[in-house]
């Protein structure tokens, strides 16, 4: 079986995986790094959003091998010890969350978009650019606001 | 999944290599239509030939004739490339448009051109603008390139390495999106050069096509409203749970009204 | 107030865990030597076994074992069990036919469970799973709810004649009809309130193990009710008994009814994890639950109002037909009768009302409760009638609905379909709504949008539901199997920190925090000392769960009532440490104090005392921890005003919701913050219902909606911000005053928003989703 490695929150970690492991597979079941989480096999509910080399991906829609030699962020990386990154404070602070279980995609994304289209972001901005993350319990209306908060906090 | 072995060569001559020794070899671009069919063990490659690890697949280069994308460059990158933007908008905004962000970031221009998904944004344009398809062995005119619903002019061991696209006058793609997919139950993508008028039409029927009929029309009179009197042929248009053919080519007729309005 | 108590919008407690990827969901727990099921289900919507042939499967590499419907029946498993009796016209109870866990000879929907495969890893079980070969006789399938009674359709089950499963009248038949025959105007609607798949973003799953020394096994399950999974696994299918089985629900991703149910899957891992004598684990992805979760809804209903010359209601006459899947799931019965029917009164004094359901078998997958179960339903066919009678006779939607009202003085008011709503004031939501939306203001809107060539519409839906759910006494003559009260525990630490145990359970909803809140208000303990515990039937005493917007109101109050009690025992421990009289002993903000003194004790010292009972006479006994049940006298009621603004574009038929208004009562808010986001997400759930999502079975049965790829999930751009507000009124039946609020906006907005389309398109009905097509067409008409 191939032997892959990768940085995963600034940590080298190695693995021999099957060709067709999935890196969501590879995260949560061989570094048992659940925060990343699978809720639909055709790339459309975005919970398994994670960072690979800066850009935000469906990690059950790449392979690990393909993430190989490459810098992977996932939720479990975000936060400062005890402090939580601004954007993971601003969903807290704006009821950005219910249940969780989209959570760690919607915030891997929300920092994408912050990332390519700066701190200050209008709502109709933020809904198309969460396109890509279906979240059931909130009616994303908190999750937008939370999404423009972080962006402005991360510019603070 | 089922299993397979995974390549990952560095050029081109490599790549088409693994092709031949593999027994059911399948190239793999950013991989967003291909995982998920493997994954619900509706194809079953004996291998995978990872395409991402050739540079010389990637990146935007410009002439002044037009512009020529790599195979691997990803929507994420044509969509922000200000090469695009400034040389034919329409393209970069149609490439903002597919998918979602984390699907721009891996899906790439060859991949989707390779595949020729029905609904697929791309193949408009490519059809529209009059693009060239550069591959390992030839080059395809957009004409000949795409042949029925996921087929294409590609041989087996052939792969897209890049596609250049002929600067239009105007240009314009307008997409009515599936509401659940958010692939195009129709597309529309009209490119006006000089007298010269062509429209790619996606979504609407198995295989993206020219929309000769409405060229006839928009040719003699660029116009929104010159369109009224062209019929759709309801016959020939897809139709599933979410259009039917009568609604789908209602769209087309809209959609490539909408399109003309945003060219001028 | 207490700092952190009753009103106050407090920041999650379990927000922490969630956002640093350290939720702990029933699919992140893994156990040494686990082992990996797939279900073999049926290709087929109707088919005979004819046999299976498992060697290759049981060949293949990695695999443990492989199990069909004779192993279990032959281990006296199961069947899966309804747990409602409806009576149906004939006097009998509903017909009730065998739902196996793995099918026995006969599989009746695609996704029927046929055999289970275990193996070492995920990837080996799917590949054995796809070498079971199963010889089926198909049968032809029968998809369509309208049509599945009718004569000379394909019998599903034998003990299910005609397909039928209950035929439930209710009301009084010969004084509608009379009712009908003098009216001076009659409206009526045809609709259909299309199938939803309810679609929590985390898909079920169970981890299964089986202790060889203690006989005990223990399911990590996605519950929305562990102990309701006990009782049913352990009573009704023989898993174990139920000292020796441990349900665990974990944190849980989402349920909106979906994970309420007793699954087959469930069940036949945990009988599996004990034949294997190894961990199982299965854990859905999104096609099986698509297949296999329980839907929702499902209904073809005609409707018909009676009116006087001044536009009141005379008599309402409903009659519907309910598909109930192949099977009956868990409530399945429930749904679209008691949950359904009791609610057609809705906001209005309509005297009489006479409706008659009829519950059908199809080869669909099973339908139970979602989001709202039955009160959606309810409310869409009568805020829909309600919008045809004003446009029959001439009136304002506005003006009709308040001819109609229930009015204030009026409460309790016993409406003529068994509830007595204890409390409403349904003009000052309309009133609050009307200027939220700026109602009047809309002629002008209008009039912009037209000369943009675009069509606006408005529309509202005033409801009522009923939560709380529910009073034992009331569900119990009705034909349910269980009560439906609540349990709560509430344990002093000696150091004063405080475990609360509830019979509740969150899916999303905040227990750990509002639940908190109402302890920090009564003991006066401060927020970060308390800790809720649930989910977990080793933990917590038996509870009920959570369902039907019921958790503060009937789950909050038992918890309530715990405090009470430790404030009572607190008393008497305060008096014994401080020499004082009991009756002189005063609880205040966490103080237990001598009357008219400075002498006091906090709870927490109070708490010591009690677990360093080192001179306690003999009638006081040591220990601070009390429970307490609640069984609620009544449901309860929210009610409200929705109001959506929508513009069509007419060319294409798009519809984009412009402004959503919404005031809701629901009695005493305890934390607004969460409440609204319960709102905002029922909203956006009821707008998936009308605009977007619909459940398609083709003639043969296959569901061709099967992921999001086709079935359209309501995404961030699909609704806009929504502008909320509240006009509470206090219900005298509740100890607390809250109402419920977790089903509000799923029920309020689906006519609130097909209201806004016909309004807009000037046409009668359109029926739910209203796709673009849909409504290009009705443009087309309407033109």
């Amino acid at each position: 079986m191939p032997v892959i490695h990768m940085r995963v929150n600034g940590n080298p970690v190695s693995g021999e995986v099957e060709a067709r492991t999935l890196l969501v597979q590879f995260l949560r079941d061989d570094l048992r790094l659940t925060g990343t989480h699978v809720g639909c096999d055709t790339s459309q509910c975005g919970a398994c959003v994670v960072h690979v080399d800066g850009k935000s991906v469906k990690s059950c829609t790449m392979l690990a091998i393909m993430a190989n030699d490459c810098e992977v962020m996932t939720i479990e990386g975000l936060a400062n010890g005890s402090e939580l990154h601004p954007m993971q404070q601003a969903f807290m602070d704006n009821h950005g969350l219910q249940c969780g279980f989209c959570t760690p995609g919607m915030v891997m994304s929300a920092l994408d978009i912050v990332e390519r289209n700066g701190n200050d972001l209008d709502e109709a901005t933020i809904r198309k650019e969460l396109t890509g993350n279906i979240c059931r319990c909130t009616g994303y209306h908190n999750i937008v606001k939370a999404v423009k908060a972080g962006a402005r906090a991360m510019g603070d | 999944m089922y299993d397979f072995s995974y390549h990952n060569p560095k050029n081109v001559a490599d790549a088409v290599s693994a092709m031949n020794e593999a027994e059911d070899g399948k190239f793999v671009a950013g991989g967003q239509t291909m995982i998920p069919t493997m994954k619900h063990r509706l194809a079953s490659p004996s291998d995978i030939i990872d395409l991402r690890g050739i540079a010389e697949l990637s990146g935007i280069t410009v002439d002044g004739r037009g512009i020529s994308i790599g195979a691997m460059t990803t929507h994420a990158e044509v969509a922000a490339s200000s090469d695009v933007q400034a040389m034919i908008p329409a393209l970069a905004a149609l490439a903002a448009n597919i998918g979602d962000p984390a699907v721009r970031n891996c899906g790439t221009i060859g991949g989707s051109v390779a595949n020729n998904d029905p609904a697929a944004d791309y193949p408009a344009a490519v059809i529209a603008l009059g693009a060239t398809v550069k591959t390992s062995k030839r080059e395809i005119s957009a004409d000949d390139f795409f042949t029925g619903m996921f087929e294409t002019a590609l041989e087996e061991d052939e792969l897209i390495t890049a596609i250049s696209f002929p600067k239009a006058d105007a240009a314009a793609y307008m997409k009515f999106e599936n509401p659940a997919s958010r692939y195009a139950i129709v597309g529309v993508f009209v490119a006006k050069t000089g007298n010269d008028v062509r429209v790619g039409i996606t979504g609407a029927t198995p295989c993206a096509h020219r929309g000769m009929r409405l060229e006839e029309v928009l040719n003699s009179n660029f116009s929104a409203d010159a369109l009224e009197s062209v019929e759709i042929p309801v016959a020939k248009m897809n139709a599933d749970i979410h259009a039917s053919a009568e609604y789908r080519a209602h769209l087309v007729k809209v959609m490539t009204r909408r399109a003309v309005a945003a060219c001028s | 107030m207490a700092e952190n108590g009753i009103g106050v919008s407090v920041r999650r407690k379990e927000d922490k865990r969630y956002l640093i990827g350290k939720g702990n969901y029933t699919d992140d727990i893994n156990v040494v030597g686990q082992t990996y099921a797939i279900f073999v289900r049926s290709p087929h919507a109707h088919a005979t076994i004819n046999g299976i042939e498992l060697a290759a499967a049981e060949t293949s590499a990695g695999v443990v074992a492989v199990f069909t419907g004779d192993d279990l029946a032959a281990d006296g498993i199961g069947p899966l069990i309804c747990g409602v009796t409806v009576t149906s016209d004939d006097g009998e109870p509903h017909r009730a036919p065998a739902h196996p866990a793995l099918a026995q000879g006969k599989v009746n929907y695609v996704g029927d469970h046929v055999a289970i495969v275990i193996a070492e890893t995920l990837a080996q079980a799917k590949d054995a799973a796809e070498k079971v070969e199963v010889d089926y006789g198909i049968l032809p399938a029968v998809t369509d709810t309208g049509s599945a009674a009718d004569e000379g359709q394909q019998q599903i089950h034998e003990a299910a004649p005609n397909n039928i499963c209950f035929n439930w009248p209710l009301g009084d038949k010969e004084a509608v009809e009379a009712a009908f025959a003098s009216a001076h105007k009659i409206s009526r609607l045809d609709l259909i309130n299309n199938r939803m798949v309810t679609n929590p973003i985390e898909p079920r799953a169970v981890l299964g193990e089986y202790n060889t020394g203690t006989e005990e096994i223990t399911l990590h399950l996605t519950s929305q009710n562990p102990h309701l999974h006990r009782l049913v696994l352990s009573a009704f299918n023989q898993l174990a008994p139920e000292h020796k089985l441990r349900i665990v629900a974990p944190d849980v991703g989402g349920g909106f009814g979906a994970k309420i149910f007793i699954y087959a899957e469930e069940l036949v891992v945990g009988w599996a994890c004990r034949k294997v004598n190894r961990p199982v684990k299965w854990t859905s992805d999104r096609t099986e639950a698509f297949l296999s979760d329980a839907h929702g809804r499902d209904h073809v209903t005609s409707a018909e109002m009676a009116l006087d010359k001044d536009g009141k209601f005379l008599a309402l006459r409903v009659m519907t037909t309910a598909n109930l899947g192949a099977y009956i799931s868990t409530f399945g019965t429930m749904v679209p009768s008691y949950l359904y029917a009791f609610l057609f009164a809705g906001q209005y004094t309509t005297p009489l009302i006479y409706s008659e359901v009829k519950a059908v078998f199809t080869n669909t997958a099973p339908v139970d409760a979602s989001r709202g179960a039955g009160r959606p339903e309810a409310t869409f066919m009568l805020e829909r009638l309600v919008d045809v009678a004003a446009a029959d006779m001439g009136l304002d939607p506005v003006e009709i609905r308040r001819r109609n009202f229930i009015p204030v003085d009026a409460f309790p008011y016993q409406t003529p379909v068994v509830q007595c709503y204890d409390s409403g004031d349904y003009h000052a939501a309309l009133d609050k709504a009307l200027a939220l939306a700026d109602y009047d203001g809309f002629g002008a809107r209008a009039e912009e949008a037209k000369t943009r060539g675009m069509l606006r519409g408005i529309g509202l839906s005033s409801y009522v539901e009923a939560c709380g759910i529910a009073p034992s006494a009331a569900v119990g003559q009705l034909g349910a199997g269980i009560g439906l009260w609540e349990s709560a525990q509430v344990r002093f630490n000696p150091t004063g920190n405080v475990q609360v145990f509830t019979g509740s359970h969150s899916s999303g909803q905040g227990h750990e925090t509002t639940f908190a809140q109402l302890v920090t208000e009564l003991l006066g303990v401060p927020i970060e000392d308390i800790e809720v515990i649930h989910g977990d039937t080793a933990k917590t005493q038996f509870g009920m769960g959570t369902y039907g917007s019921r958790s503060m109101a009937v789950g909050g109050v038992a918890i309530a009532k715990a405090c009470e009690k430790l404030i009572a025992k607190g008393k008497k421990i305060a008096a014994h440490a401080l020499e004082a009289a009991e009756g002189d002993i005063e609880f205040a903000d966490g103080n237990f104090t001598i009357a008219g003194t400075d002498k006091a004790m906090s709870i927490a010292e109070v708490a010591f005392n009690a677990y360093v009972p080192h001179s306690y006479p003999e009638d006081l006994e040591p220990g601070f921890d009390e429970n307490a049940f609640f069984d609620p006298l009544n449901f309860s009621f929210p009610g409200g005003t929705h109001i959506c603004e929508v513009e069509i574009d007419p060319e294409t038929g798009v519809v984009e919701i412009i402004k959503y208004s919404a005031v809701d009562d629901f009695g005493k808010l305890i934390n607004p913050m969460i409440v609204e986001g319960q709102v905002h997400g029922g909203i956006t759930h009821g707008v998936g219902q009308a605009l977007l999502e619909a459940c398609h079975y083709d003639s043969e049965g296959q569901l061709i909606t099967a992921s999001f790829m086709d079935y359209a999930m309501p995404r961030a751009d699909n609704v806009p911000s929504f502008d909320i507000d509240y006009a509470p009124t206090d219900p005298p039946d509740n100890p607390l005053g809250v109402k419920g609020c977790g089903e509000a906006g799923a029920i309020g907005a689906p006519p609130a928003v097909i209201n806004a389309i016909t309004n807009a398109l000037g046409v009668k009905h359109i029926d739910m989703p209203a796709t673009p097509e849909k409504v290009w067409r009705a443009a087309q008409g309407a033109a």
